[in-house]
């Protein structure tokens, strides 16, 4: 429980409030992709930040970072030989192997793409001839899109398939304008052998999930992201409770048959 | 004719569609062709068409003074737009643009609505597939408007 002093390696500007910090972690722990780990900045407190970095890059944590909050703010400032408090990693990630030998659609919004880059890596990694694997990614406009980079690479490599779209756009935009779930009708699959990751706003994972359905997924291939307001990361306090699940352990990726009855829900 | 009637036939907007109601639409329809930056239509123009894409990718764009025109959405091949054509006044209110490279084929609005005054059957049956275009444009309006990916601390 107590955090593990390390030190900040390398800090990746994504968007204008958007960073990945890069930390060196010589004894790193190993994790799977869709875990989290808990940051500690001085001074200013502890947040749950999902690992987006590789999982075979040995003795670097990799964490990307939006400045939106108290903690978030000040990590996402933080220079090259700043000092981080990391507890971790915690929770329960993306099914990456019941993915195996079929379509595994990525479905992620905004910063929801950071816990699904490591989805991505395992698979350029590991990836077997039959496997496929697509990415679905929607942004508010093309100036807040991550990883942009990678994403080019990706699309041109054509190892995945990837598939951008906006909210809005100027005039200049060539993509695609629209929502995430737009993108569903961009892609062929099989509905029986597909499974699919969304990670987002709960709003869009509500959407997403229902688009989903409508296509033929079966709810039990469907896994979504929580956030809720973690602290402990353990399960023991309370403060990620969502209905009979602690998203901090039993979550946050989660089958969409177990939280379905409450998602959506105003009470909870 | 027949070539026409056969794309109408495998365009995913009217598949499934009754023979006899494709042949009587196959009269409005027309084959058209768009080069990249080239306008379908732009705002207040009459509107008296409907396109069905099937190949390249429009943006519908509202023009907004001192900011320029903005996307507020994209059209791609196998989807359909354009439905201003059935409600008085008849106007756009948007502007339509080629991205790249656009086929389509478009009908004759005026035309389109005296078929179907004529036939109610092909009427209703249209109407239901624009209006589940139309509920389709609203939720996604709806997921813009709600601004899902903004900042929020």
């Amino acid at each position: 429980m107590m955090p593990r002093m390390l030190e900040v390696r390398r800090v990746i500007r994504e968007s204008h409030d958007t960073v990945s910090i890069v930390i060196a972690d010589p004894q790193a722990r190993p994790f799977a992709p869709g875990q989290f780990n808990m940051l500690y900045v001085f001074g200013a407190g502890e947040a749950a930040i999902s690992i987006s970095g590789d999982a075979g890059e040995g003795g670097l944590l990799t964490h990307t970072v939006r400045a939106v909050g108290s903690v978030t703010r000040p990590l996402a400032a933080m220079k090259r030989g700043a000092v981080v408090g990391v507890r971790g990693p915690f929770g329960q990630g993306w099914p990456v192997e019941a993915a195996r030998g079929g379509t595994t659609i990525l479905l992620a919004g905004g910063i929801g793409l950071a816990p699904l880059r490591p989805v991505i890596y395992r698979f350029l990694r590991e990836r077997r001839a039959e496997e496929r694997l697509v990415l679905l990614y929607g942004a508010r406009s093309s100036s807040e899109m991550i990883y942009r980079r990678e994403l080019e690479r990706w699309a041109l490599e054509g190892a995945i398939e990837v598939h951008v779209i906006v909210d809005r756009a100027a005039g200049e935009w060539r993509g695609r304008v629209g929502v995430l779930t737009d993108l569903l009708d961009t892609c062929a699959f099989e509905p029986a052998r597909t499974i699919a990751m969304v990670c987002g706003p709960e709003v869009m994972m509500r959407a997403a999930a229902r688009a989903l359905a409508e296509r033929g997924v079966a709810a039990e291939d469907i896994y979504l992201s929580m956030e809720r307001n973690m602290k402990c990361a353990v399960g023991m306090c309370g403060h990620c409770q969502f209905g009979p699940s602690f998203i901090c352990k039993d979550g946050p990726v989660l089958a969409l048959p177990r939280i379905e009855p409450i998602l959506g829900k105003r009470e909870i | 004719m027949e070539t026409l009637e056969r794309l109408l036939r495998e365009h995913p907007f009217l598949q499934g569609m009754e023979h006899r109601h494709l042949e009587f639409m196959t009269g409005c329809a027309a084959n058209v062709r768009f080069a990249a930056g080239q306008f379908l239509f732009r705002e207040g123009e009459e509107a008296n068409a409907a396109y069905m894409l099937r190949e390249g990718r429009v943006a519908i764009e509202v023009h907004v003074p001192g900011r320029g025109s903005t996307q507020i959405a994209t059209v791609e091949a196998g989807q359909v737009f354009g439905w201003t054509w059935l409600f008085p006044p008849y106007r756009w209110r948007f502007d339509a643009r080629a991205v790249e490279p656009v086929r389509a084929i478009t009908f004759q609005g005026d035309c389109l609505r005296a078929k179907c005054e004529a036939d109610h059957d092909l009427g209703y049956e249209l109407l239901k597939r624009f209006l589940r275009e139309i509920d389709r444009n609203l939720e996604r309006v709806h997921l813009q408007l709600l601004d899902v990916y903004r900042a929020e601390s």
